[in-house]
C-alpha cells in the first residue's frame, strides 16, 4: 500500500497541452477519482501514473520514490482497463495467475492466491473457463481479480464500469467499493460519470481542459463547488449574476436579481472575498416548486411559470421562468408534476446556496 | 412461397454465379484430368482412351518421382520458414505503425503490379554472371572472374521467398492488426517485459495468421514451376516441372495428369490437416 504524488506534471502532445501543470496527492489507502468530461486530461493523467505515458515535465512519486524512469512492468500496479483486456487465449485462472509468474511465487502458493482472488470477486468456480464464456460483468470481476492478486501498490481503474449496462453498473459499483475497502489498496479511478464518482470516492478530483478544478470529498465537491464548471458538471445548477454587499454573522450577503437578498453561509462562499460582483449558485434539486398560494415558511419565495416539464419517473425536471431568467429545478414528484404553463412559487433556502466570485 | 423457403433459397441464388464458375472452370477440367490419367499414351504418340493404371503405376512406383516430390516439399518448407522469419517482423511493424498503415500495405502490394515471371527473371540481372553483384565485385577487384551464383537450390528458394513473402506478411498483418494493443499493456502492468508480453500474448494470438500465411506459402511454393525453371539448375526441378515437362514438352497428357493429381492429393491433404486443426476461417480472413 502506498501513496501517489504528482509533482508539477505537464503532458504535451506536440503543441497541444493535455495536462497543464498539476500537482496532486493521492493518500495511502484512499479511493481517489479523476472525474471530468472526455478530453479533460483524466485519462492522460491516469496513463502517466500507470507508466503508459511519460510526463513532459514534473515527477511522479509512488511511495515517496520517483518512478518517472521505472518501466510499467516494474511499478507493481494493478490496472483494470476499460475493455478489461483479458487474455482471450488463456483460461480465467491463467489470466489471474499471469502477474504471479513474474513475482517468484511458488506454484501451490500461486494457486491458492488465484483461488482467493476469485473468491473475493465472488466467482470461485470459473477458473477453467475462457474469458469469452463469461458475461461482461463477470469479465470485469476477473480483470479486477487479476489486478489485485499481485498485491499492487496502487490499483488503477480506467472507466471499468462504462461497458456494463445500467443495472449491472450499479451493482458493480457497490461490489468494487466493497473489495477496495476490504483490501484497503490505494486506488485511482477514472470516470466521466458523476454518480460513480460521488458514490465510490474518498476524494474526487474534478478536471476540465487539462486542469484540476477542485479536489475534495464527494459531499464537499457536490455541495460547495469551487467553480462554475464543477457546479454544472456535478448535478445541474443555476448560476445567477449577483453582487456581494457585505458580510455579517458568518454569512455573506448577496443581492441577486430575482431573489433579492440572499444570506449565504460564509463556509459556502469561501472564494468570495470583497464586495462587488459575484455569482449565486443554486442546485436544481434545492429549488422547490410550490403552489402559488402556499405559505413560504421563511424560505425565499419568487413567482414563476412552468415552461417545460421533463418527466423522469420518481423525479421531474422543470424549466421555469421567473422574470427574464430561466431556471431549472429537479423535484421529487408528489402525485403528479405541475403541468406546463402553471403559475408556481419557487422556494429557496439561503443555506442551500453557494456563492462564487464573478 | 413462404418466407422461410424464400430465405432458404436466397443464399443459393446469390451463390449460383460463383458456383457455376467454380464448377465449369475447376471441377469440369479436374474431371477431364482424372479421366486422362487413366488413358494410355501409345508408342505412336496418340492417346488411347480406356482404363489403364500404367500412368499411376509409374508415378507411384518410380523413386525418381518420389524423390522430386520430397525435394519439392523440402524446398516449400524452407521457403515457408524463411518467409515466416522475414515476414513476421515486417507484419508486426506495419500493424503497430500509426497512420501510414495504408501506404505500407500499398508498398507491400506494389510487386504484384509486375508480372511474376519478370520479377523472377530480374534475379538474373542481379545475380547473373553479368549481373549487378558480379559487376560490383569485379569492378572493385574483389574477385577476378564473375562468380556463378544462379541456378541452384538456394536461388530457387530466394525466388520463391521473393514471390511469396507478401502473402505471409499480409496474413500475419491481419492477425496482428486484430489484436487489442491494451492486452500488451495489461501484460506489462502485471510485470511482463515487452518481450515477455510479446511471447505470452501477441505471438500466441497471431499464430492463426502465421499458420494461414504458412499454408499459403507452402501450397503456392510447392506448386510452382516457373521459379525452378528460371532460377534453378538442371537438378533443381520441382514436382510441377515434371507435370510441365510431361504435358508441354512430351505431350504425354495421361502421365502429366496422373502426376498433377498426385501433387494435388499431397497438397490437398495438407490443407485438410490445416483445416482440421486451425480452421479455414482464418485463411479466409487473411485473404480478404
Amino acid at each position: 500500500m502506498s501513496s501517489v504524488f504528482l509533482r508539477d506534471i505537464v503532458k504535451r502532445f506536440g503543441s497541444f497541452t493535455a495536462v497543464h501543470k498539476t500537482s496532486l496527492e493521492i493518500p495511502e489507502g484512499q479511493f481517489v477519482t479523476l472525474l471530468g468530461p472526455s478530453g479533460c486530461g483524466k485519462t492522460t493523467t491516469f496513463r502517466m501514473i500507470a507508466g503508459l505515458l511519460d510526463p513532459t515535465e514534473g515527477d511522479i512519486e509512488i511511495n515517496g520514490k520517483r518512478v518517472n524512469d521505472v518501466p510499467i512492468h516494474k511499478r507493481n500496479l494493478g490496472i483494470v482497463f476499460q475493455n478489461y483486456a483479458l487474455f482471450p487465449h488463456k483460461t480465467v485462472a491463467e489470466n489471474v495467475a499471469f502477474g504471479l509468474k513474474y513475482r517468484d511465487v511458488a506454484k501451490d502458493d500461486a494457486a491458492r492466491r488465484v483461488a482467493e482472488a476469485l473468491a473475493l470477486v465472488q466467482l470461485p468456480d470459473v477458473g477453467a473457463r475462457y474469458p469469452k464464456q463469461l458475461s461482461g460483468g463477470q469479465q470485469q470481476r476477473i480483470a479486477l481479480a487479476r489486478a489485485i492478486v499481485i498485491e499492487p501498490d496502487v490499483l488503477l481503474l480506467d472507466e471499468p464500469l462504462s461497458a456494463l449496462d445500467a443495472n449491472l453498473r450499479e451493482d458493480m459499483r457497490v461490489e468494487l467499493k466493497r473489495i477496495q475497502d476490504r483490501i484497503g489498496v490505494t486506488t485511482v479511478f477514472v470516470t466521466h460519470d458523476q454518480s460513480e464518482a460521488l458514490a465510490m470516492s474518498d476524494q474526487i478530483v474534478v478536471m476540465s481542459e487539462g486542469r484540476v478544478e477542485q479536489v475534495g470529498p464527494p459531499e464537499v465537491v457536490y455541495n460547495t463547488p469551487a467553480s462554475e464548471f464543477v457546479a454544472n458538471f456535478l448535478g445541474a445548477s443555476n448560476i445567477l449574476p449577483a453582487r456581494c454587499t457585505g458580510r455579517a454573522n458568518g454569512h455573506v450577503a448577496l443581492e441577486a436579481d430575482i431573489f433579492g437578498q440572499v444570506a449565504v453561509p460564509a463556509e459556502k462562499a469561501p472564494l468570495v472575498t470583497g464586495e462587488g460582483p459575484a455569482k449565486l449558485v443554486l442546485r436544481a434539486e434545492k429549488l422547490l416548486l410550490a403552489r402559488a398560494e402556499t405559505p413560504a415558511n421563511g424560505a425565499i419565495a419568487v413567482d414563476a411559470t412552468v415552461e417545460t416539464v421533463d418527466y423522469q419517473g420518481q423525479a421531474v425536471r422543470y424549466f421555469v421562468r421567473a422574470g427574464d431568467t430561466q431556471l431549472q429545478a429537479i423535484n421529487m414528484i408528489d402525485e403528479r408534476p405541475f403541468p406546463e404553463g402553471t403559475a408556481v412559487s419557487l422556494r429557496l433556502r439561503p443555506r442551500d446556496c453557494t456563492a462564487l466570485p464573478a | 412461397m413462404s418466407v422461410e423457403s424464400r430465405e432458404a433459397r436466397q443464399p443459393w441464388i446469390l451463390l449460383s454465379p460463383a458456383l457455376s464458375a467454380v464448377a465449369l472452370l475447376l471441377f469440369v477440367p479436374l474431371g477431364f484430368i482424372l479421366v486422362y490419367s487413366f488413358w494410355l499414351r501409345t508408342a505412336t504418340g496418340a492417346d488411347q482412351a480406356g482404363f489403364y493404371l500404367d500412368n499411376w503405376a509409374e508415378a507411384l512406383s518410380d523413386p525418381f518421382y518420389r524423390d522430386i516430390l520430397l525435394n519439392t516439399l523440402k524446398i516449400a518448407a524452407i521457403t515457408t520458414l524463411v518467409c515466416a522469419l522475414m515476414g513476421y517482423p515486417a507484419a508486426y511493424f506495419i500493424a503497430r505503425s500509426r497512420g501510414n498503415k495504408a501506404i505500407l500495405l500499398l508498398l507491400l502490394m506494389l510487386p504484384f503490379w509486375i508480372s511474376y515471371i519478370i520479377r523472377t527473371m530480374s534475379w538474373i540481372n542481379i545475380l547473373g554472371v553479368s549481373g549487378a553483384v558480379n559487376w560490383v565485385l569485379t569492378s572493385l577487384g574483389i574477385v577476378a572472374e564473375p562468380i556463378q551464383m544462379l541456378y541452384n537450390e538456394t536461388t530457387v528458394i530466394l525466388g520463391l521467398v521473393h514471390f511469396l513473402l507478401p502473402f505471409m506478411v499480409l496474413n500475419v498483418f491481419v492477425s496482428l492488426d486484430g489484436i487489442d494493443t491494451t492486452l500488451e499493456d495489461a501484460a506489462n502492468s502485471l510485470g511482463a517485459t515487452r518481450w515477455q508480453a510479446f511471447l505470452q500474448v501477441t505471438l500466441p494470438l497471431s499464430l492463426p495468421g502465421l499458420a494461414a500465411g504458412g499454408l499459403l506459402c507452402f501450397v503456392l511454393g510447392a506448386g510452382t514451376y516457373i521459379t525452378p525453371l528460371v532460377l534453378g539448375g538442371p537438378t533443381d526441378a520441382m514436382f510441377a516441372n515434371l507435370v510441365f515437362e510431361a504435358i508441354i514438352t512430351q505431350l504425354n497428357w495421361p502421365l502429366g495428369s496422373a502426376l498433377s493429381l498426385m501433387l494435388l492429393a499431397v497438397l490437398g491433404a495438407l490443407v485438410l490437416l490445416y483445416n482440421r486443426y486451425l480452421g479455414m476461417a482464418q485463411l479466409m480472413k487473411g485473404l480478404g
